[in-house]
């Protein structure tokens, strides 16, 4: 019995709609969690936090994000770049203006400026469908960087141009700048991902996730039968913007610690994010974090076999990736257009079965 | 043409049928140069089954666009219970207690069956998205609310085995059914239904049937019907419209229209000589 | 100021041949996407690739060398010939064909009947796999293309505007050759689809793909044709380029050129690719000179995408499109 659902009723419709129904699932869950929250910080260090762990949290919930507005609302974003740089510019603004308030209210902030913004980008998609919107939101990604490189106030006057996160502190644990802690940086990447995954969750299974499905499946049938298609869309483009913004605030203050926006945030990020949710899946909140984690690992393991175990020079092995990344989205568009997510599904129906599969 | 009184009356069955629920006043629709509705007028009375027929192309599913606000009318008016129905948008329409099926099926393909149906009650909503992102409190119980009402739609409909079924698994003939679902989970005074039997086999029309004459009298809804099947409307509807080339060519109970010589010329001689 | 204007005047002319190239990269897209309802954003990296194939086959590289090497440690690099600049173009075209069966092979013959948005984001993976392949290949370096094509100021003009208003006009050979081209194989492209069986073909299978298949037009054959077609189009495309700045990853931004130009004219339409690609190189040019000394500058970035995006709010069906009128 490695995973089983026989004799798991649900006898409120409370029970039924949780996230995890299955008692089996509610388990694993909890036990993913505390080995998260209470083993992990004490045993990471430097070399996995910033080369996997730290990475794969933030693209979490930056996938997440892009997931909201695309897998579930329909709507393709080529901007995510340019969000995450508005993310990232407001915390740098917000934790230098006020050095004495919380950092973590800083991120939460940045996300609520970004979801603004990503709102005010979202406004043209009550006009525009499909593929000119997804063209559209290429200009938010090529104007923002732009207007984050050309004016000074953005990066307080700098000489170089570049932003750098200042030291801070929560509850006297240093969490930004060059002498945070491999756990610290982890922890602090952590509690924004739980957060985020719940609210995501939560608005997924709900009246507002079924809305944003509906636009996604059939937009007029929607607007007939009572979705206020400029409501949900725009809800949509500030929800995905808030989780967005969170991700570019701790990749740039927490991550990195200093930033280059063309270098951060160039339409390169934009489709790194898109290809995590394709390869996780469209419309998955586990998706978002398989994909992340299979975008953060595959470079990773590439130029641990190809550079470490081979010796080929790097950028051999940096153009294999981009054969290896292209290949893998044509395949998955192919093969499982529902991304890992639905390869996880079907493999926990073959178990239900297991080992009796007639 | 029009001789049922505006007062109430009981029909032989026992169902009661009052005043004007809806009144369509000289409606014209035009696409550019071509003209779709001209100058249409006739009421649907409250807890009536009213069917619109005619031949393809008559402009029946563009009068079901205009009533569901999806249409707007270059002229003529709109009154529903009584009053002037200002410009709406659809979803405004929606609120106003007006459901309806599509001729295609336009069900969301990425749902569950379950999902599909709840998306009927999203006019019911009130906790706004910062309550749901909490989930507990009022959304939750909000949810489950819906979900008790959408229940007994399911139970009802008799597509209790597929709740979980994704939509695109489905048959034709459950897609109608589980549409169906969808706009009656929405508790509509009017339910507008564009083809409920198209395409469908005589044991799947006989069930539809049974469910739309269900509706009508254990839920009092009032229902407009498009349908090609004339013994079907014969049987189902109190009052039909018969419309031709976007204009009204008869109107009256299922006898009058089956002897009105127009409608019988038109429409009706063609397809039964 | 009389100065300023004619700066003004030379800055629109190289502009409309800038938009010339625009629109040419624009073309591309459209063909495909006319024939197959692919949006296919491989386009630019397409235009790189054929570049690459070019230089390689002239100057004689040996394909995967660097990856040949890194794996049995030799070191091969060239065979040491160079071809004529036609003879390198004809493989090179060989090349695209070749290209454009696989990718109907392998790829878009398996997603038949998806959604657009899913065949837009299969391209996007097209793109990076052919950067990747592109690289491999040919190596990553910045190279020099040159098949003959004239560079550098043209005299007579010069003379001719500096006789009339006193100052020479500044434009490039290469870009009134690039402009004689695009008219060229414009003209063609709209004579091959008007006037031959292939054409005509083309044309049914863009109308309705089913209708097309009822009446005994192979698809598989339409879509290599066009993707083949595509693929030529990227060849000049990317020969022109490159003749102008070197072959180099930069290359492949050309299709976030051509973007707005679609947005902008509509991905069905033709002349839209033309006149928009016109509109958005004249409108770059210009908005740079007038108004980008002011707020830093370098707003050729983005000023093609907001134009666009600000037209379509408008007026959502593009230039030449026709109005949609919504059904259920």
């Amino acid at each position: 019995m490695l995973y089983r659902e026989a004799g798991d009723f649900s006898t409120s419709y409370t029970a039924d709609s949780q996230t995890f129904p299955i008692r089996f699932d509610r388990y694993r869950y909890y036990f993913i969690l505390v080995v998260a929250f209470l083993v992990i910080p004490f045993f990471v260090n430097d070399y996995w936090a910033n080369a996997i762990l730290v990475p794969f949290l933030i693209y979490s919930i930056a996938a997440i994000g892009l997931n909201i507005l695309t897998g579930y609302c329909g709507q393709v974003s080529l901007g995510t770049g340019g969000f995450m740089a508005v993310g990232a510019y407001s915390f740098y603004k917000l934790m230098t203006a006020f050095p004495e308030i919380s950092i973590m209210l800083h991120v939460l902030l940045s996300g609520c400026i970004t979801a603004a913004v990503v709102t005010l980008f979202g406004l043209p998609s009550l006009r525009i469908k499909g593929f000119y919107l997804a063209v559209a939101t290429l200009a938010a990604q090529f104007f923002l960087v732009w207007m984050f490189n050309k004016v000074p106030w953005f990066y307080n006057y700098s000489m170089t141009g570049m932003i750098g996160s200042p030291e801070r502190t929560v509850l006297g644990i240093v969490v930004t700048g060059p002498n945070t802690d491999a756990w610290a940086k982890y922890f602090v990447c952590l509690i924004f991902v739980t957060l985020c995954g719940i609210i995501a969750r939560n608005l997924t299974r709900g009246s507002v996730g079924r809305k944003w499905m509906a636009i996604r499946d059939m937009d007029i049938a929607a607007e007939i039968i009572g979705v206020n298609p400029l409501k949900a869309k725009l809800s949509a483009f500030a929800v995905s913007g808030f989780f967005i913004g969170i991700a570019g605030a701790l990749y740039f203050g927490v991550f990195l610690g200093a930033v280059e926006v063309t270098e951060a945030f160039g339409i390169e990020k934009s489709f790194m994010v898109l290809f995590m949710i394709i390869i996780g899946g469209l419309g998955s909140i586990f998706g978002s974090f398989a994909g992340a984690a299979f975008m953060v690992l595959l470079p990773v393991l590439l130029k641990n076999v190809f550079v470490g175990g081979l010796g080929w020079p790097t950028d051999l092995a940096a153009h294999l990736y981009f054969v290896i990344a292209g290949g893998l989205i044509i395949m998955f568009l192919i093969l499982e257009p529902h991304g890992l997510a639905q390869l996880w599904r079907l493999a926990k129906e073959k178990l239900r079965l297991w080992p009796f599969p007639h | 043409m029009n001789n049922v009184s505006q007062d109430h009356f009981v029909t032989a069955d026992g169902r009661s049928i009052g005043g004007a629920l809806m009144e369509m006043q000289n409606i014209t629709l035009r696409f550019g140069g071509v003209v779709a509705l001209e100058d249409i007028s006739f009421d649907i009375l409250e807890g009536e089954v009213r069917a619109i027929i005619g031949p393809n192309g008559a402009g029946k599913s563009s009068m079901l666009n205009v009533i569901s606000g999806f249409y707007v009318p270059q002229e003529g008016q709109v009154l529903y219970r009584g009053s002037l129905r200002p410009a709406m948008k659809p979803f405004q329409v929606a609120t106003q207690g007006i459901a309806r099926t599509f001729q295609n099926i336009a069900l969301f393909e990425g749902m569950s069956v379950l999902d599909n149906v709840m998306t009927g009650r999203i006019t019911k909503i009130k906790s706004g998205i910062f309550s749901q992102m909490i989930w507990k409190g009022r959304a939750e119980r909000e949810e489950i609310e819906n979900r008790e009402v959408v229940e007994k739609i399911i139970d009802f409909l008799e597509i209790q085995a597929i709740r979980k079924t994704p939509v695109s698994r489905l048959p034709y003939g459950l897609k109608k059914r589980v549409e169906l679902a969808r706009a009656l989970a929405a508790e509509p005074s009017l339910l507008l239904l564009d083809e409920p039997m198209a395409g469908m086999n005589v044991e799947e029309k006989e069930d539809m049937s049974r469910f739309i004459l269900d509706v009508n009298s254990e839920f009092g809804t009032t229902i407009a019907l498009i349908e090609h099947d004339m013994s079907v409307v014969m049987d189902l509807s109190d009052r039909v419209v018969v419309m031709d080339y976007g204009k009204k060519i008869g109107d009256g109970t299922p006898d009058e229209i089956r002897n009105n010589q127009e409608v019988i010329d038109a429409y009706l001689g063609v397809s039964h000589d | 100021m009389p100065d300023k204007f004619l700066f003004a005047m030379e800055v629109m002319l190289n502009g409309l041949m800038a938009g010339v190239l625009y629109s040419l990269v624009a073309l591309g897209f459209v063909l495909i996407f006319k024939a197959s309802g692919i949006f296919n954003y491989a386009q630019g990296v397409m235009a790189l690739f054929a570049a690459l194939t070019l230089v390689g086959i002239k100057d004689g590289q040996i394909p995967f060398a660097h990856l040949i090497n890194a794996i049995f440690g030799t070191n091969i690099h060239h065979f040491g010939w160079h071809l004529p600049a036609f003879v390198a173009i004809i493989f090179t075209v060989i090349v695209m064909i070749g290209f454009a069966w696989l990718v109907q092979r392998f790829i878009f013959r398996h997603l038949v009947n998806q959604e657009p948005i899913i065949l837009f984001m299969a391209t996007i993976g097209l793109a990076y796999f052919l950067e990747g392949v592109g690289d491999l290949m040919w190596g990553s370096d910045i190279k020099k293309l040159d098949v003959g094509i004239p560079k550098g100021m043209n005299e007579t003009i010069e003379l001719l505007t500096y006789n009339r208003f006193g100052y020479g006009f500044f434009i490039d050979n290469l870009d009134i050759f690039a402009t004689f081209l695009a008219v060229i194989l414009v003209t063609v492209l709209v004579g091959f689809s008007q006037y031959t069986k292939q054409g005509r073909a083309l044309r049914a299978v863009a109308d309705d793909h089913q209708a097309a298949l009822s009446v005994g037009i192979s698809l598989g054959y339409i879509w290599v044709l066009v993707w083949s077609i595509a693929g030529v189009v990227a060849l000049v495309a990317g020969t022109v380029w490159g003749a102008k700045s070197g072959v180099q990853f930069s290359l492949s931004l050309i299709a976030l050129k051509a973007l707005p130009v679609l947005m902008l004219g509509g991905f069905t339409s033709i002349p839209g690719a033309i006149v928009g690609g016109l509109i958005i190189g004249v409108g770059e040019k210009l908005f740079e000179f007038l108004v980008g000394p002011m707020i830093g500058g370098a707003t050729e970035n983005w000023f093609a995408y907001v134009l666009a995006l600000v037209f379509l709010v408008f007026r959502p069906q593009g230039l030449f499109g026709e109005r949609i009128i919504e059904r259920v």
